[in-house]
């Protein structure tokens, strides 16, 4: 049985269709990456298996519990770290601590372990005693993460953990994620429109426009893309694009200010570029294929482009 | 649920003792507001209907007292607003507790702030001449606690579907207002014309005042003032708090978060 496990999820706004026939699964102990853009619909899966929000048709069951029917049994196997911050600025972070051990039901000796334990492995000890909103963004998240923890959840859902964290603290974030899943065995889901983050999942499933588009490990998902990129900018790009399909035989797609060319040997193509339209190139970019390459591949549009 | 219950209540009450605008504002205004708005009317007006021993001053006593706890039980529930907009209030959504046990930290941690601010007004009743005996004291603060839990309820339940503090203030005030200024609490509904005294007989906050009313005082000065028994006002404000009750932990269970 997978750990976490969606079938057919759909779920209707008035105007839109948030998430359309979504489902994957993710295994016991995996970390997994919901990719995609703002508007494709992650928020609202986010929000769903936080139990949040009921769903509309389809299933979700987090270690064997429905998130429709036992909201209150998935909410106790779940961690759940929100983007934004659900610290009590007001209270110190012992305080907050304190206060979210004791919604879950923990108290007494066992509480002050667990909230010992937390301070020392999210080296916040010295910090204990300050109140939550003096803390930098990293060290809040930190204390989130600890918050999410306490009582032990077999799966931690976050939203968005790397936005707004400087890049070492963004550093810090990955190892401590890598160390649940190594250590404590801990199923994790994110949700990022970060592309390094993404990367560093065991799984990752994109999402567009509420719908799966890929699923894998972003290894086989980098490797769908055959060779390599490149990238042209020019004056007039759409001539540019024309005459390079007319003469070459190759289909440039247009992504914002650049046209983006796949091909198996990218230092020749380049090599036949310069030589055709070396006077209307204005700089031309040879790239290894990223996880942003699969979504453009799949969808015309850069990661972080808005959803049209 | 007692635990979380505890918890929310607990975290209440510390974050108000932590903001010392909040806890001076608290404790002075009323105080203030009591005195120079009762001996200022009570130089100028003589209410109809009350006792000739009763300046307008102790006429308004505890008309002051519902003042408090209307004004803070509501607004503490304020808080509602900013753990929503600050992110706490998902944390405790996604929290394996029954709503109710998120509404009654809530609330009574709302009822509890409002209780100590209109107690210390108690407390100045010997001031202006009213004897307070242990069991006057411990009668006006039960029902006191009563009519709090009830207005916390109430503000509880509009807090929850606001998304801005400011709609907050606009609707408490259009409601707040009239609710206590017709309540017999500014002026005696005995002199009252029909209409009004109809308006103030449908009043829950009427009842509550009344009580207080009936706790402070020997049943033989309030006899001619036209109040309902006491009975008949605890069971009235019972009711209205009971009924408020219910609805936010409805509401409570019908939350989605925004997506």
């Amino acid at each position: 049985m997978p750990c976490i496990e969606i079938q057919n999820m759909t779920y209707r706004y008035a105007d839109r269709v948030a998430l359309d026939a979504v489902s994957f699964a993710v295994e016991f102990g995996q970390s997994c990456g919901l990719l995609g853009p703002n508007g494709s619909g992650k928020s609202t899966l986010f929000r769903i298996l936080s139990t949040l929000v009921r769903p509309q048709t389809g299933e979700a069951r987090i270690a064997g519990a429905d998130v429709r029917t036992q909201p209150d049994a998935v909410r106790r196997k779940i961690g759940v770290v929100f983007q934004s911050p659900s610290l009590d600025k007001r209270l110190t972070v012992a305080e907050n601590l304190r206060c979210q051990g004791r919604i879950y039901g923990l108290s007494g000796a066992e509480l002050n372990r667990r909230i010992d334990e937390l301070l020392n492995r999210f080296e916040l000890r010295d910090r204990a005693a300050e109140m939550a909103g003096k803390l930098s963004g990293g060290q809040q998240r930190r204390v989130e993460l600890a918050k999410g923890l306490l009582h032990k959840p077999q799966v931690l859902l976050l939203d968005e953990p790397s936005t707004g964290l400087d890049p070492a603290a963004r550093i810090t974030l990955r190892q401590q994620l890598q160390r649940l899943r190594d250590d404590d065995n801990i199923t994790t889901l994110l949700t990022t429109h970060i592309l390094d983050e993404a990367d560093h999942c065991d799984r990752l499933v994109i999402l567009d426009k509420g719908r799966v588009i890929e699923n894998g490990t972003p290894s086989e998902l980098k490797s769908r893309i055959s060779g390599d990129c490149v990238l042209v900018s020019a004056v007039n790009l759409e001539a540019l694009a024309a005459r390079i399909e007319q003469r070459l035989g190759l289909k440039p797609q247009r992504i914002n200010d650049e046209l983006r060319i796949e091909t198996p040997r990218g230092h020749e193509l380049i090599a036949k570029l310069i030589d055709a339209f070396g006077d209307e190139i204005r700089s031309i970019t040879l790239a290894k294929p990223t996880l942003e390459d699969v979504f453009i591949d799949r969808t015309g549009r850069r990661l972080d482009a808005e959803a049209a | 649920m007692f635990p979380a219950v505890a918890t929310l209540w607990h975290r209440e009450v510390v974050r108000f003792l932590r903001q010392r605008s909040r806890v001076i504002g608290a404790f002075a205004t009323p105080i203030v507001f009591w005195f120079l708005l009762g001996s200022g009317l009570g130089k100028s007006f003589r209410a109809a209907g009350t006792p000739d021993d009763h300046g307008y001053l102790e006429y308004f006593f505890p008309g002051t007292l519902t003042m408090i706890l209307l004004f803070s039980a509501i607004f503490s529930t304020i808080s509602v607003i900013e753990d929503r907009a600050a992110g706490f209030l998902q944390g405790v959504l996604v929290a394996p507790i029954p709503r109710s046990a998120l509404v009654l930290g809530n609330v009574l941690g709302g009822t509890t702030l409002a209780l100590l601010q209109a107690t210390v007004l108690l407390f100045a009743a010997p001031l202006i001449g009213l004897h307070l005996t242990a069991a006057t004291v411990a009668a006006t603060i039960a029902v006191m606690a009563l009519l709090a839990f009830s207005l916390t309820c109430l503000g509880f339940l509009i807090a929850w579907k606001l998304n801005s503090t400011q709609g907050f203030h606009a609707i408490m005030n259009l409601l707040l207002i009239p609710m206590w200024m017709l309540s017999g609490a500014v002026f005696p509904p005995t002199g009252a014309p029909r209409w009004l005294k109809i308006v103030i007989q449908l009043n829950p906050v009427a009842y509550g005042v009344a009580a207080i009313r009936r706790c402070l005082y020997p049943a033989a000065a309030t006899n001619g003032m036209g109040l309902p028994a006491l009975p008949v006002c605890i069971a009235v404000v019972a009711g209205f708090a009971a009924v408020l009750f219910v609805l936010c932990v409805r509401g409570a269970s019908n939350y989605e978060a925004a997506a």
